[in-house]
């Protein structure tokens, strides 16, 4: 796996599996690969994997069945949606923007096709 | 796991640690980091107990290391950098050290050794460096110890055994053991050590989660010079950045420019670092 610079490498796992879950490789209310599985695919520190975890916890992407494993959520293709696009409107079109006005281009001049 | 207080050790007239005073923990794996000579194979050593502190205490599983007693020797293993075999064939040195380790795992040394792709039906003495190193690092693995401290495990490993390096530390890593690897090929080892230790002259600069120093300190490429910077350095099409983090936004850690940062400025990184 390919790390870029600038994200913590818990998010960079984390959209990974977000990816996984919205092409359908890891379906909903599957269970994904456990902690240590993960951590030894990778060959990242298991408690980074921990902390991917937790995170997709918090944002109900995935959930713990106690002793079983992680599971896929029902509705997490829907989250992770949501979620992305709350994500793109704050975080990157801001920078989009910026480079558009930089560049002198109008929305008109890029989605006049569309 | 390991508690050192107050140390004090030199080499007859050369000092190496004042005053140093470290806690390491079970379910972690440590990046122990410094510049050539400032000691860091002493401290694997001190903790192994191959050298004796001159003052000062190292608790290690609540034995001192340097009485080496048996009970203490089973539960650590200690990989030197330059490793060099026996002349007798790895298979049956793991056969007969496999004896002093309670937890020794013969399966689990040659599912290593297959993922090496080391043959144990060779001698140490037959083999070159990285091979040697390779099987040495299956058996320490292999020994389940609670224990293991490796110096610059991955020096003389081709490519894809890094990759494979990787994974078996990460395999090996457990909530009961703790491993602490000193390295400046920080790179083989991105994304795996965690908490980092810089290691000085005077002690220790920083013992810190990569959460922790994530939400401290950002690291950022500018095109352009940037004046608030804690430190920066000129890298392909402008500079990286050492910032205090005020967004709360973690970023990636980049531990060779962490490693410059935290050398360049220990009092700034002493205070944001404070308990």
């Amino acid at each position: 796996m390919e790390f870029n610079e600038h994200k913590p490498i818990y998010l960079q796992i984390s959209d990974t599996i977000c990816d996984k879950i919205l092409g359908e490789e890891w379906r909903e209310e599957e269970r994904i690969p456990s902690v240590r599985e993960l951590g030894i695919t990778l060959g990242v520190n298991p408690n980074t994997i921990m902390r991917t975890y937790d995170h997709l916890q918090s944002i109900e992407i995935i959930y713990n069945k106690r002793g079983v494993g992680y599971y896929v959520t029902t509705g997490a293709k829907a989250n992770i949606i949501s979620f992305q696009q709350e994500q793109f409107i704050k975080e990157e079109l801001p920078k989009i923007t910026k480079r558009m006005n930089l560049l002198g281009l109008k929305p008109s001049d890029i989605f006049r096709d569309l | 796991m390991v508690t050192i207080e107050n140390l004090h050790f030199s080499y007859s007239r050369h000092l190496v640690f004042k005053d140093v005073s470290l806690s390491l923990e079970a379910g972690k794996i440590y990046g122990l980091l410094g510049q050539n000579g400032v000691g860091k194979t002493t401290l694997l050593k001190i903790i192994c107990g191959l050298l004796k502190v001159n003052s000062g205490s190292c608790s290690v599983m609540n034995h001192e290391p340097s009485k080496r007693e048996p009970g203490f020797l089973s539960e650590l293993f200690y990989i030197p950098e330059d490793f060099v075999g026996p002349d007798i064939t790895i298979n049956n040195f793991a056969k007969l050290r496999g004896e002093f380790y309670p937890s020794y795992d013969a399966n689990k040394f040659s599912r290593l050794m297959t993922d090496f792709e080391v043959n144990g039906n060779y001698k140490f003495t037959k083999l070159s460096f990285g091979q040697q190193k390779k099987a040495i690092i299956a058996f320490a693995l292999a020994t389940n110890t609670r224990l293991v401290l490796m110096d610059e495990p991955s020096n003389g490993l081709d490519i894809p055994s890094k990759t494979q390096l990787r994974r078996v530390i990460s395999q090996a890593s457990t909530d009961e053991t703790c491993i602490v690897i000193s390295t400046h090929q920080v790179r083989d080892l991105e994304n795996l050590i965690d908490p980092i230790i810089i290691l000085d002259k005077n002690g220790v600069l920083l013992n810190e989660s990569i959460e922790n120093i994530s939400r401290n300190l950002c690291f950022e490429f500018s095109p352009v010079p940037v004046e608030e910077a804690i430190y920066s350095e000129p890298t392909l099409g402008g500079y990286i950045v050492a910032q205090r983090n005020t967004s709360g936004m973690e970023c990636k850690v980049n531990i060779e420019a962490l490693f410059n940062t935290v050398l360049s400025n220990k009092e700034v990184i002493k205070d944001i670092f404070k308990k």
